[in-house]
């Protein structure tokens, strides 16, 4: 054959060596890279429910109550309404502390201070907390939905879902 | 009562002006401070250190394994631009008597090997023991396991960052933490364009760099090291300030309800209220912030710094004259909310661009 070389490695086969092995490593990557897909996709989530139930209205007293900060919420009683507060400081999320004596929520990174309606009045943080969707099921109990966000800058306060008001 | 005035001078705008001046008048006085009288420096501060240290809460807060590095780094820092400063004063001594410099002079050379490396060996083993042993000794200040739901009260940056974290207290984390620390790494990679000067390489001087080493160090001295030491002695629980034999009491009450600038002006001066519209709210904060940029460099271009800016061009000038603008008006604003409370100059929170 005329393009047969000293090795007897001819051009036509070299090629198509290449071409399967670019093949296959193409198919290597495609296959990983579908893998790492699947990945993103995990069977179980081990997270927090979003949405749980605290307890009844006339439970809570009058002021903020800490039980549920592990998940992520502060529910505040006021003689007129029942608000869940997000625990995240809005200025970089961190986790601020309610201080009782002074009746206030102030962060421990840089100082930004909210009034118990989660205003913001002290510090750096640019706006309020932001609430979550508060409800009343079917046996009573408050039910908080964190999918859902309620902003005071944004007007969202008067939204009926972001409050229980108390008759 | 020592304490109780010395508590009262660590209010940030008292120990930050008294930072400011007794860092000019260090520079200004450097002949007697790069002489004999250096030691009295090294003799003051630990003495104070000493007298410091039968305070119970500045003994705690000293001993901590985390700040025990951050004094021998401030002793360091201390004792690295003291020795800076003495060389480049002797160098301009030497050339106002007409001799050569010091690095010229210097005839007796060494060879690296043995000499540098055998030092840098023995250094080597030195450093290695006392690591060991401090790590034997003082125990890494480990905490217990992470949880979102609860912070540490205060919570404090790595305290390389600690200066960075209290820029974050009055500025928004656009500037603070992006803005700012982008000058600080553009400005500083910068420096050999915009500076070309070749006075100063390869021996030390201060005379002849005096515009370029006082505002480097002003920078590095106020603007770093000093909000290090503020961040680590002087910021306690609810990130308060607290003198250094204050007790740190979680509840201390200091009243900080921030004011923005357009509520000084139409609510505190004019009695009008707020303006619907954001721009008509915040013309005054827009106004003084061109205006203090165009003023400044107006006002350096054409009359503080003349003679730079025709040895730089207008671009180099302009550029480095920016840098140090930011730099004033990063102070400016400090002390804005130290005194005034005032939170935002520009605060148009409808598209979070507040100043």
């Amino acid at each position: 054959m005329a393009d047969t070389t000293k090795e007897g490695v001819s051009r036509r086969g070299f090629l198509s060596w290449l071409g399967l092995a670019w093949t296959a490593f193409s198919a290597a990557m495609a296959a990983s890279g579908i893998a790492l897909a699947r990945f993103m996709f995990p069977n179980v989530l081990f997270e927090p429910p979003m949405s749980f139930k605290v307890g009844r209205p006339e439970e809570f007293a009058l002021g903020v109550d800490e039980r549920f900060k592990p998940q992520g919420v502060w529910i505040v009683k006021t003689t007129k309404e029942i608000f869940a507060l997000s625990t995240v400081c809005t200025h970089l999320g961190c986790t601020p502390n309610w201080l009782s004596a002074e009746q206030k929520f102030k962060c421990p990174c840089h100082g930004s201070g909210y009034y118990v309606s989660g205003v913001n009045f002290e510090g750096p943080t640019p706006r309020p907390l932001e609430r979550f969707a508060v409800f009343v099921a079917d046996d009573g109990q408050v039910v908080v939905d964190k999918n859902r966000i309620f902003q005071y800058e944004k007007g969202q306060w008067t939204d009926p879902q972001s409050h229980i008001l108390l008759s | 009562m020592i304490k109780i005035i010395i508590n009262w001078l660590a209010l940030p705008y008292m120990y930050v002006s008294i930072a400011i001046v007794l860092f000019f008048l260090t520079i200004r006085s450097r002949k007697l401070w790069t002489g004999k009288a250096g030691g009295l420096l090294l003799l003051g501060s630990i003495l104070f250190l000493a007298y410091s240290l039968t305070d119970e809460h500045f003994r705690g807060l000293v001993t901590r394994p985390d700040n025990v590095p951050i004094v021998m780094l401030l002793f360091a820092v201390g004792f690295f631009v003291w020795f800076a400063l003495k060389q480049a004063h002797e160098n301009d001594e030497r050339v106002m008597q007409g001799k050569p410099l010091d690095e010229v002079a210097w005839k007796d050379k060494v060879f690296v090997w043995p000499n540098l490396v055998y030092t840098e060996l023995i250094c080597m083993v030195v450093a290695t023991i006392v690591l060991v042993v401090w790590s034997i000794y003082i125990p890494a200040p480990l905490e217990q396991p992470a949880n979102p739901s609860s912070s540490p009260n205060p919570s404090k940056a790595p305290w390389y960052f600690l200066g960075l974290q209290e820029m974050l207290v009055y500025f928004d984390p656009w500037i603070a933490g992006v803005l700012l620390p982008g000058f600080i790494i553009l400005g500083l990679m910068a420096t050999p364009y915009i500076d070309k000067n070749p006075k100063g390489n390869g021996y030390y001087t201060f005379k002849e760099r005096k515009f370029a080493i006082t505002i480097y160090l002003f920078g590095f001295s106020i603007m770093w090291v000093l909000l290090i030491i503020n961040g680590t002695f002087l910021r306690g629980p609810n990130w308060n300030f607290f003198g250094p034999y204050e007790p740190w009491d979680i509840h201390k009450l200091v009243p900080l309800n921030n004011v923005n600038l357009s509520e000084f002006i139409y609510v505190k001066f004019l009695g009008t209220g707020l303006p619907k519209h954001w721009f008509f709210r915040e013309i005054f904060g827009i106004a003084l912030v061109v205006g203090y940029f165009a003023v400044g460099h107006w006002y350096l271009a054409k009359k503080l710094l003349k003679r730079f800016h025709d040895l730089m061009g207008p671009v180099r000038f302009h550029l480095m004259a920016f840098l140090l603008l930011v730099m004033v008006a990063t102070i400016a604003k400090m002390y804005l909310r130290w005194t005034m409370n005032l939170k935002y100059i520009i605060g148009i929170s409808e598209f979070f661009f507040n100043i």
